[in-house]
């Protein structure tokens, strides 16, 4: 098999080596796979595709009006046993590239963790993989390292051979995720999670870039990533955090607002939760986090009072804008301070159970004394 | 007056003096020469007096053969609009290399990909293919008219008032910048606050309701209207695939209405299904807007399966092979039309299993359809293959679907789909889809039934010109695609770095080019025809030896189709009646029954574009004027009594009597 494969791959290969084709010659193990399903899968429908085009030039010549040696059967419009064949022949090409699709889909799903970084090379449970997160801006790339504790912007670094988890969300409209030489592309989503796993095998710098229009900057939202060995990839991160920026949430509320063709740039520092307030859409001091906010309305929610828990917005991303018909748009005011709820997230403390049954306090909300609209609060399950 | 902007916005919306690109050279260039263009028009037709003509005998028709060629030329002219942004597409990407930004700035560039999208799909396939059902599918079922002479007149006009909204976008403030299927969040006000959106909801939804209303016809049409004998078994190929494809309309485009209606709400009156906020869910939409996409995609491709087994039969000289294996596989292709809309995003995240399902109901797919492949391979075995224009187009598209169906299922494998999709490889495989199977389908059917629509051949030797500049082309233009996808390049890039794609872009302007003078052609052919026409005519009314009912009766078929009903006996009707020894009755005629004809679906149009315009611009007073008028003009016409009348016996006498002449003329 491998023999044949390796010759099936000849002609892909010289003409990569023409024209650069990356996906056909990709550095990380992931996309190498997926390389070789498309080939397999090519492959395979060539035995069908290759004799029916061959046929249509045959019988088309063959039979062509001027030649009168040919047979002619006007009235001949059915045979069993030719239709049995050519229902039969693709549902053939099609079980097997069927069960080649079920194993490939499930071996090659983006969510799953690695378990081998080359053929034959197994994932060495003692390496952790390295965790990147990861935010689609308009128009550049956020990288957060959390275990670094260090962030960049259009540049990606991670050491050969071993596994990266990347965690992808958006903080506006939806991107995609694509390093061709890396692995298959996912797209990012505000207020959602993607995952994505993925292992460089040889060091090298190679694009990456967004797979999905995203508006007027999407031609230079592009990346650079960078395959390097331990030894450089410590080096490359010292001097990440040799720099002296932060990224905290004021840093970050400043790189969010739309920009073309940035540079890479560098943060030595990053303030932690700042994903997952990024994921939950509460990075602006003040906006309630989408978790908490499902896990309120999980227990019942605010009530007809919730309503009022509203704050105009002054910015979303581009400007203040809200459909004609409607009243100027609004965010959720957060109940706890920013302070609480990220302590309460360092403690790993579910925000889940309420620590005392008293109305809940929020901006917008009515104070404790006040009937609240005679709506009948659940009783507290804790 | 002028300077209280209150009361201007109360008149105007938001509709100003810089509504209009006057500062933008391409855009006023194209305006000049439409407005010439235009005006050249209108004073030729004023000149020759035409438009009562044209008022009475065409915009007001519900005759559905003038709808049909109607629709034909609006597609036609929309064709050459897609294409000029397609063109233009392709000349800033094979310039906009080494630092150069090319000619047009990102917010000119967007524009042109979302309109090249929508008006190719929208406004050039379906009225082509809608056109073709039209002309056809009641000749071959032996029918007079449709079921609804006058919703088809409505029909028609809503698709022309769809596309003529998507043209005044054009000089009228912009068009959408999202892409051609709109994605929100990029779509909703947050990041689309221009009047781009709104064009493209209300053209698509004005157009939409005709579309729908058409397919609510041919279905009738087709299930009710047959000519006595001919049992669904016995129904030309191509008219199965039109009842195939107007069933897949009846139920996808109210999909596309709600989901554009979603969205309106969202950006009219600030509800929250496909916001970031609020728990509104932009995933939903993808859904939504896909279960209507994709079958879509078989919505064109169906009735130019048709074409191509119509026209396989035809010039094989044989009946088609394995006739009732391909209806089964029509069906087929219907019902898993709606489980597969999922593989348009694989890499949206679903898990493997849900992935898995779609890519595998996805090739599942092109089972049937290799089975009329080989079915139209086996009608050409032991036939007396005749290479007319038809026949050509049909053996280019078997030669080049194929390529675009092994690319399609080689997207449905969900782990190839993670590296090829969005790439230019996915654009290359749908052109190759759309361009050799629905375009080429409907070129071959345009040659097949142009003489039995205006009685007349088209010309040969520029139909060869055309058909050799379009094949060659789309070779030249697409493939050099596929490679760039295979170099990891993604679709909708206006600017590049790497120079070394740089060569493959310009092949494919290269082909872009060939393509146009492919178009350039096929105007010229119809031009060199349309002066050629005695010598290209077609006496007998069945120029190919056809073999189904539309060739038993006159080019251009009489008003009203058919003086006698046919009776059906086979599957090929008109060549079971030739064999037969049919014999044309020459007397015995009676008064026949027709529609009138009416003004109202060309009134309604024009209230909707105005309604649509309003709405797009906020014009709260006109939008609602225009809502009470439709309204208004609608239960009016319901209390109009003169529907019908009776072409009298004298009249069906006086016409049989000059095709009885004629095919005297041409037997001699």
């Amino acid at each position: 098999m491998k023999r044949f494969l390796a010759v099936a791959i000849l002609p892909f290969l010289t003409m990569l080596t023409a024209c650069n084709a990356v996906v056909m010659s990709p550095s990380g193990d992931v996309a190498a796979q997926q390389r070789d399903l498309i080939v397999i899968s090519t492959i395979l429908m060539l035995i069908i595709i290759v004799p029916v085009m061959m046929l249509t030039v045959f019988f088309a010549w063959r039979y062509r009006q001027s030649n009168t040696e040919a047979r002619y059967e006007p009235d001949w419009d059915h045979s069993t046993q030719l239709e049995l064949i050519i229902w039969a022949a693709p549902l053939l090409i099609i079980i097997c590239l069927g069960a080649l699709t079920w194993m490939g889909t499930h071996l090659l799903d983006p969510y799953r963790p690695l378990d081998r970084i080359a053929p034959g090379k197994l994932v060495d449970k003692q390496i952790k993989p390295l965790q990147v997160e990861v935010v689609a801006l308009d128009w550049k790339w956020l990288f957060i390292y959390p275990e670094y504790g260090v962030a960049t912007v259009n540049e990606l670094a991670a050491p050969v051979d071993r596994p990266i988890d990347f965690r992808l969300t958006s903080s506006a409209v939806m991107n995609s995720f694509y390093i061709p030489a890396l692995a298959g592309q996912i797209y990012t989503m505000p207020g959602m999670q993607t995952k994505l796993s993925a292992v460089i095998n040889h060091p090298g710098t190679f694009e990456g870039f967004s797979a999905n229009y995203s508006g007027a900057g999407f031609s230079g939202m592009k990346f650079a990533f960078l395959g390097l060995s331990d030894a450089d990839f410590d080096k490359w991160m010292t001097d990440v955090k040799s720099q002296g920026d932060k990224l905290d949430r004021n840093a970050y509320l400043e790189l969010e607002r739309p920009s073309e063709n940035e540079p890479a740039r560098r943060y030595g520092s990053v303030e932690t939760q700042l994903f997952t307030a990024v994921l939950n859409r509460c990075v602006e001091l003040g906006k309630m986090c989408m978790d908490e906010m499902s896990s309120i309305d999980a227990k019942g929610g605010l009530g007809l009072a919730g309503i009022n828990n509203v704050h105009p917005l002054e910015y979303d991303k581009y400007t203040r804008r809200g459909a004609i018909f409607a009243p100027p748009a609004t965010y959720v005011a957060r109940i706890c301070t920013t302070e609480e709820e990220e302590r309460m997230r360092a403690s790993g403390q579910p925000l889940l159970s309420p620590r005392d049954t008293s109305p809940i306090l929020g901006a917008g909300l009515p104070r404790p004394s006040a009937p609240l609209f005679g709506v009948q609060r659940r009783p507290s399950n804790s | 007056m002028f300077d209280n902007p209150d009361l201007l916005k109360a008149v105007f919306g938001r509709l100003t003096l810089e509504s209009f690109p006057y500062h933008e050279p391409i855009l006023v260039g194209t305006f000049a020469m439409v407005a010439l263009g235009g005006l050249a028009l209108v004073g030729i037709l004023t000149y020759y007096r035409l438009w009562g003509y044209l008022w009475r005998e065409w915009f007001t028709s519900i005759d559905h053969k003038r709808i049909g060629i109607m629709y034909m030329i609006l597609g036609i002219v929309m064709l050459l609009r897609g294409f000029s942004d397609a063109i233009m597409m392709r000349l800033q990407q094979a310039i906009a290399f080494g630092g150069s930004e090319g000619y047009l700035p990102a917010h000119h560039y967007d524009q042109v990909f979302t309109a090249h999208g929508v008006i190719m799909i929208f406004f050039v396939a379906m009225p082509l293919v809608t056109g073709l059902m039209n002309f056809v599918v009641p000749l071959q079922i032996g029918a007079r008219d449709v079921s609804f002479p006058f919703l088809n007149n409505f029909s028609f006009w809503m698709t022309t008032a769809g596309a003529i909204l998507v043209m005044m976008s054009l000089f009228v403030g912009e068009f959408a910048k999202t892409g051609w299927l709109a994605y929100p969040p990029l779509s909703n006000i947050g990041y689309s606050p221009d009047v781009g959106v709104d064009y493209y909801i209300w053209a698509l939804q004005i157009a939409g309701i005709g579309t729908l209303l058409s397919g609510v016809n041919l279905v009738a049409t087709i299930v009710k209207m047959r000519a006595p004998g001919m049992t669904m078994m016995k129904l030309p190929v191509f008219t199965w695939t039109a009842l195939c494809t107007n069933v897949l309309i009846v139920a996808a485009f109210p999909v596309l209405t709600a989901v554009l209606a979603l969205l309106s709400l969202d950006r009219y009156v600030g509800t929250n299904f496909f916001t970031n906020d609020f728990g509104g869910n932009p995933m939903m939409y993808v859904n939504l807007i896909w279960i209507w996409g994709h079958p879509e995609v078989y919505i064109l491709i169906l009735p130019a399966f048709g074409i191509f087994s119509e026209v396989t039969s035809t010039f094989s000289g044989k009946r088609l092979f394995g006739y009732t294996s391909m209806v089964y596989a029509t069906v087929v292709i219907t019902i898993l039309a709606y489980l597969v809309w999922l593989h348009h995003f694989f890499t949206m995240g679903s898990g493997a299993s849900v992935n898995s399902f779609f890519g595998i109901t996805t090739m599942i797919i092109s089972i049937p359809t290799g089975a009329k492949i080989f079915n139209w391979l086996f009608t050409m075995y032991r036939g007396r293959i005749r290479f007319e224009l038809p026949m050509m187009w049909t053996i280019a598209f078997m030669l080049t679907f194929v390529i675009g169906g092994m690319t399609g299922v080689l997207l449905a494998v969900p782990p190839a789909d993670f590296v090829l999709h969005n790439s230019l490889f996915l654009v290359a495989h749908f052109h190759n889809v759309i361009i050799g199977g629905v375009l080429f389908g409907l070129f071959a059917g345009i040659s097949y039934w142009f003489p039995k629509a205006f009685g007349f051949k088209l010309d040969p030797f520029w139909g060869k010109m055309s058909f050799w500049f379009w094949v060659i082309g789309f070779y030249f233009a697409f493939m050099p695609l596929y490679v760039l996808g295979l170099m990891g390049v993604t679709r909708r890039l206006r600017v590049f770095n790497d120079p070394s794609l740089q060569i493959w872009f310009v092949i494919a302007a290269f082909g872009a080019v060939l393509i146009a003078i492919g178009i350039l052609s096929f105007l010229i052919q119809i031009y060199v025809s349309i002066r050629n026409r005695d010598k290209l005519a077609d006496l007998t009314g069945d120029p190919w030896d056809g073999r189904t009912l539309e060739w038993s009766t006159s080019s251009p078929p009489p008003a009203y189709n058919f003086a006698f009903t046919p009776v059906v006996h086979d599957l090929d009707a008109w060549h079971d009646m030739k064999r037969r020894g049919y014999i044309r009755p020459v007397d015995g005629f009676k008064p026949i029954h027709m529609p009138s004809n009416t003004g109202t679906g060309i009134i309604l149009a024009v209230l909707s574009i105005i309604f649509g315009f309003a709405m797009i611009w906020y014009i709260w007073w006109l939008a609602a004027f225009s809502f009470v008028a439709l309204l208004a003009v609608t239960i009016g016409h319901t209390f109009n009594y003169k529907r019908d009348f009776h072409i009298p016996a004298e009249e069906v006498v006086r016409t049989e009597g000059e095709r009885t002449a004629l095919l005297a003329g041409a037997a001699q």
